[in-house]
């Protein structure tokens, strides 16, 4: 990590972070604040992505996670604050031009087709054309690719219909879509919610998957037996504040509890 | 890990509803409309065997080609979840203008008259599309306030151009539309044509998965396909070719038949195998998915209502050349409800996203076999409003019930 700074194009380290082992961070988020009118949903949040990571952003409902990952994804422009991508100062203020640097969020509802197939799901918005006419034959063998690297082995047929698939399947197509449009940092907004024991494991697999093939990944997520199962960092967030960040083993359950409930905690991980 | 039990299930093995569905849903597809048609047809040459003759047959498919026109207009509408109930008088606005146009009145050439008389149609369509998107209105309420201005000012144009109430059919190619045949040698080309090319289409599209390794279908499935199709194919040509004349021979399939089955290919060509299709699905299946796919949704609906218009003015041709005119009391404000029936009867759906445009073919020969039929067998004309109507309401329960079990599924 650099020393401080006053350069523009490199943000200043987050203090308490940097743990060794991380990388230089993929999204760097700095003094980060959205107001709506008199609400103040962030309040100058510093949180550091790195690559091929698992981040998971807990916090109550209401701290202002979605907030945050709007933010990201470029639906919301901060009232205030930086953000930097791979030390470069960015402006990612719509979801084209964040979907542009490789950022993919993967929303609870998934926005997947049911009366569509894999296939055309997976290219939807960017379906490969011969002379105007669909490239079936090259989509689907990208897509059997894609859904091989990622491990995903529970789907019978790329042609089957998304509305005949498991919660499960369909979290692992929203995901294997992002991952095939080169996305850099997948946001999963609470992935393992509604989903079965067998249809969890085979989502959590699928984010390890993600991150050990170099994609950074920031998740959402209530559960926390699911955040220590998967998440290589932890950031808690309270009342709109980021209270809390680092590495997954400078937290266990009843520290990370206290900070979503209270925003300190007295316990020494 | 949250243990909630009520979620507990293998997802790997697809459940035997899942596989009955895959069956049912995916792979039968037209089969039992078809089964229903053929049960239709024994039953009324049972009743009464002129249902099956030359004639009759030809007659029936003339009678069919307003009814699929109309379907396959209103497939382009409920592909989105939307409705047109004004497609009917679209239609009708559509002929008359040709008639009026090519009427010695006027003498326009016929495509000059054509063109107006579709471009017209397909602007009413575009209309009440961008009613539907700007202001968000129900596209039901538009098209039915839209129904009652397209009758006014299509009734005052034929009251008011021709003093007689009515514009003729004037025009050789206009009346062909529907009253004239290709020859019966051309009838056989027509015939064969089209299954080799489909056969050809078919079999390079295997070839070109094979050698990407992709699998293919059961190669079974695709030889009954073809064979049903040059079946059916030789059937109709050999009904076609039939002398059905009464003082002077009649031979050879009417013009209509391969000018249906042409905008039919056209169509499903562009909804299966172009962008501007999948989009339609994509929008009719999930809105919000398409509009953050980056499909230009609201765009998308103006062109589902300007092809609606368009391929219900191509209808209106037909339907005065079948009529041989168009007057104020030649109209008929239920044929959009035919329409309608039409497209759900061969298993489109009104909720959106499910739909094809082979649908208001078979859905259309269906209304017209049941019509014709029932006036064969002397039942009265009340009766054929019952029996239609209530064939309409078995479509669309069969439609909410698939629609309900695939959510039940889930």
């Amino acid at each position: 990590m650099p020393e401080p700074v006053t350069n523009e194009s490199v943000p200043p380290p987050v203090t308490g972070s940097g743990a060794s082992g991380d990388p230089a961070p993929l999204l760097s988020l700095r003094a980060i604040t959205k107001s709506f009118g008199a609400v103040q949903a962030l309040r100058h949040v510093d949180l550091d992505i790195p690559a091929g990571r698992v981040t998971a952003l807990i916090g109550d409902n209401g701290a202002g996670k979605s907030t945050l990952i709007k933010v990201i994804a470029g639906i919301y422009e901060p009232t205030s604050g930086e953000k930097f991508w791979l030390d470069r100062r960015v402006d990612t203020h719509t979801p084209r031009s964040a979907a542009e640097l490789g950022i993919a969020t993967v929303y609870q509802d998934l926005a997947l087709c049911d009366n569509l197939d894999i296939v055309a799901n997976m290219y939807l918005g960017y379906e490969k054309t011969r002379r105007a006419v669909l490239d079936e034959v090259t989509m689907e063998v990208r897509t059997r690719q894609t859904l091989a690297d990622l491990s995903v082995s529970n789907i019978q047929s790329v042609r089957q219909l998304v509305g005949s698939l498991s919660g499960g399947q369909r979290q692992a197509i929203a995901v294997a879509r992002a991952v095939m449009r080169d996305a850099k940092l997948v946001i999963m907004d609470e992935p393992t919610a509604a989903l079965g024991v067998t249809q969890t494991k085979n989502v959590l697999d699928l984010i390890t998957t993600l991150a050990s093939r170099g994609i950074a990944v920031l998740v959402i997520s209530h559960n926390l037996n699911d955040v220590f199962a998967v998440a290589d960092r932890i950031a808690v967030m309270h009342l709109g504040a980021l209270v809390s960040s680092g590495p997954v083993a400078d937290y266990d359950t009843a520290s990370a509890v206290e900070l979503i409930t209270t925003g300190t905690t007295t316990r020494a991980a | 890990m949250s243990l909630d039990t009520s979620t507990l299930e293998t997802e790997d093995a697809p459940s035997p509803r899942q596989r009955l569905r895959a069956l049912v849903g995916g792979d039968l597809g037209l089969v039992p409309v078809l089964i229903a048609l053929v049960v239709l047809v024994v039953y009324f040459q049972v009743r009464n065997s002129v249902f099956l003759s030359a004639a009759n047959v030809t007659n029936l498919f003339i009678q069919a080609v307003i009814y699929v026109f109309l379907g396959m207009a209103e497939v382009w509408l409920l592909l989105l979840g939307e409705i047109d109930l004004s497609l009917g008088w679209v239609a009708g606005m559509g002929g008359s203008i040709a008639a009026i146009l090519t009427n010695v009145q006027y003498g326009w050439p016929w495509w000059a008259a054509f063109f107006v008389a579709l471009a017209v149609s397909a602007a009413i369509g575009a209309l009440w599309g961008l009613f539907v998107v700007r202001l968000r209105l129900p596209s039901f309420i538009v098209t039915l306030a839209g129904n009652f201005i397209v009758e006014g000012v299509l009734l005052y144009i034929l009251d008011h151009v021709f003093q007689g109430g009515g514009a003729p059919v004037q025009e050789k190619v206009l009346s062909d539309l529907t009253n004239g045949n290709l020859t019966p040698t051309w009838t056989w080309v027509f015939v064969v044509a089209t299954v080799v090319v489909s056969t050809v289409v078919a079999l390079s599209r295997e070839r070109a998965r094979r050698r990407a390794g992709l699998a293919n279908a059961p190669l079974y499935r695709l030889v009954v396909k073809l064979v049903a199709l040059a079946v059916f194919g030789v059937l109709l040509a050999l009904v076609f070719n039939a002398d059905r004349g009464s003082f002077i021979p009649i031979r050879g399939m009417p013009f209509a038949v391969p000018l249906v089955f042409g905008v039919m290919v056209l169509y499903s060509f562009v909804l299966a195998r172009t962008k501007f299709g999948r989009y339609l699905y994509a929008i009719g299946g999930n809105p919000e998915a398409a509009r953050r796919a980056g499909i230009p949704v609201d765009r998308y609906r103006v062109y589902a209502f300007l092809l609606g218009g368009l391929t219900a003015g191509i209808g209106g041709l037909f339907y005065v050349s079948r009529l041989g005119g168009y007057s104020s009391s030649s109209t008929d404000s239920t044929v959009v409800l035919y329409a309608v029936a039409a497209a759900v009867i061969g298993g489109t759906s009104l909720y959106g996203g499910r739909g094809k445009m082979t649908y208001p073919v078979v859905g259309g020969i269906i209304l017209a076999v049941i019509i014709n039929g029932l006036v064969l067998i002397q039942v009265s004309a009340t009766m054929e409003f019952v029996v239609t109507g209530v064939v309409l309401l078995a479509a669309v329960t069969v439609d909410s019930l698939a629609r309900r079990s695939q959510t039940l599924l889930k």
